[in-house]
């Protein structure tokens, strides 16, 4: 059986993992190959490293710490920021990495996409999806450039729309992050999860809002997504990856224990 | 023991290599361990044991190891030999997966172990399977000390069918063979370099058969 998938997530900004609330007010909460092999041995699946102010500061992502990571873990990671071109992803692949990520630079030439899974294989191609809940006008909204409050914008897509369309481009996975719930750990937005599972053929993770253990179960349970990434709730030691896989798997939840 | 990492070329070797330095430094192996990489058929034919890694599509494989002049290096070689994911996939007979642009319907592969390898059959499940799985293991050598309903972790569209070379499977929509010996070539599906504790266990095996 293929396993439920735990993701922790480290933000990364000039070059350490930094948390904030709702996308803004950064703390530093401690070193990348620190944290990437605490991570690893607590049992995580992947790991994620988003450089949050890549995109908006018209910076690629510093390479040099995505071969550190790949000297100290034996799982697979992803990486994420500012990666604009085949070449920026054929050095972090050569560097270790199992598949990039792709969030603001995808909404600015879609094409990149479609070039990027032509090249590399669907696989390796993730698009983040950083989305907000319009309470006026009741729709889920796409944002671009979140790794800074003051760049931020909204993008003319809507959630599900933007959904279809990146996997008619090759997208191998998409992560949604539900924007309204990030860092408030009431849990994820299963509402719009169970929407974009409908029409998501490749694998949908979800990030944004985890708080207890309860909220890592109703996603897969009720959205039956494929992963669930959080930050904050492992970096601060709330929820600890050992007692998370017991309680899913007593809970009968596939997790590789 | 020298371990030669063959390199066609046509695939990213950073990961098993970086998973071999750390069981040469952290893996209380009971003799020195010496790494190479090499495309050279001089320099590998002066290793103990190899490790064949593959990634991508078996047609660039293939194609990688025709340039390096390593095809029948690897075919008359004597010496315990482990092909991962495609490394596995190009020690059968040939494979349904072709490049985008071909006419031909199949890709051949260095027909060590007689077979196709077919696209998986997994109905509505995503393609590639991708992430961590469980592994139904023989008594092999190769899976000494793991425990029952181990995981790890695969990226692949394409699978070898069971058969008798079979000494591991897993399943997704179909059962297929996760680990394959033939004589003395080994091949896996999956990334031991990536599968966390029980992979690096699945290496030092191999390194101390």
């Amino acid at each position: 059986m293929l396993a439920k998938r735990i993701i922790p997530c480290l933000d990364v900004r000039d070059g350490v993992v930094v948390k904030g609330v709702q996308f803004r007010n950064h703390e530093v909460v401690g070193s990348i190959v620190d944290l990437a092999k605490r991570y690893a041995d607590e049992g995580a699946d992947e790991l994620v490293f988003y450089d949050i102010t890549a995109s908006s500061a018209g910076r690629r992502v510093d390479k040099s710490w995505v071969a550190k990571i790949a000297e100290v873990i034996n799982i697979p990671f992803c990486v994420a920021g500012g990666i604009k071109s085949a070449q920026d992803v054929k050095e972090i692949l050569a560097y270790g990495a199992d598949k990039i990520s792709i969030n603001s630079p995808a909404l600015a030439n879609p094409d990149l996409i479609t070039e990027l899974s032509d090249i590399f294989g669907a696989q390796c191609i993730v698009v983040g999806i950083d989305s907000y809940f319009n309470e006026e006008t009741g729709t889920y909204q796409v944002k671009q450039f979140t790794g800074d409050e003051k760049c931020t914008k909204t993008t003319s897509w809507q959630t599900l729309d933007w959904i279809l369309e990146v996997q008619k481009r090759g997208a191998g996975e998409i992560v949604l992050n539900m924007m309204n719930q990030d860092g408030m750990k009431n849990g994820y937005d299963l509402k719009q999860l169970k929407l974009a599972r409908k029409i998501c053929k490749v694998p949908l993770i979800a990030s944004g809002g985890a708080g207890a253990m309860e909220h890592f179960y109703e996603a897969f349970n009720e959205a039956d997504v494929s992963g669930a990434l959080a930050a904050s709730v492992f970096h601060k030691h709330i929820i600890e990856i050992p007692k998370l896989k017991a309680y899913l798997q007593e809970k009968g939840v596939v997790v590789r224990a | 023991m020298k371990l030669g990492i063959i390199d066609s070329n046509a695939s990213n070797l950073n990961s098993v290599y970086q998973a071999l330095l750390r069981l040469k430094h952290e893996g209380n192996l009971n003799f020195p361990l010496e790494l190479m990489i090499s495309s050279k058929k001089e320099e590998l034919k002066t290793a103990d044991k190899l490790i064949f890694p593959g990634v991508g599509a078996i047609s660039a494989v293939m194609e990688g190891l025709k340039r390096n002049d390593l095809v029948d290096f690897v075919k008359e070689n004597q010496k315990p030999l482990l092909g991962i994911c495609l490394g596995m996939q190009i020690l059968f007979s040939g494979s349904e997966e072709v490049p985008l642009k071909s006419e031909s319907k199949t890709s051949s592969g260095l027909n060590l172990i007689e077979g196709q390898i077919k696209k998986i059959s997994c109905g509505d499940l995503p393609l590639p399977h991708m992430g961590w799985n469980s592994l139904e293991f023989s008594s092999h050598p190769l899976f000494k000390g793991l425990k029952e309903n181990s995981y790890v972790y695969f990226v692949h569209s394409y699978c070898a069918s069971l058969g008798s070379y079979t000494i591991a499977s897993s399943e997704y929509g179909q059962k297929f063979s996760a680990a394959v010996s033939f004589k003395n070539f080994l091949g896996v599906q999956f990334h031991p370099e990536k599968s966390g504790a029980v992979g690096a266990q699945i290496l030092k095996n191999f390194l101390e058969m």
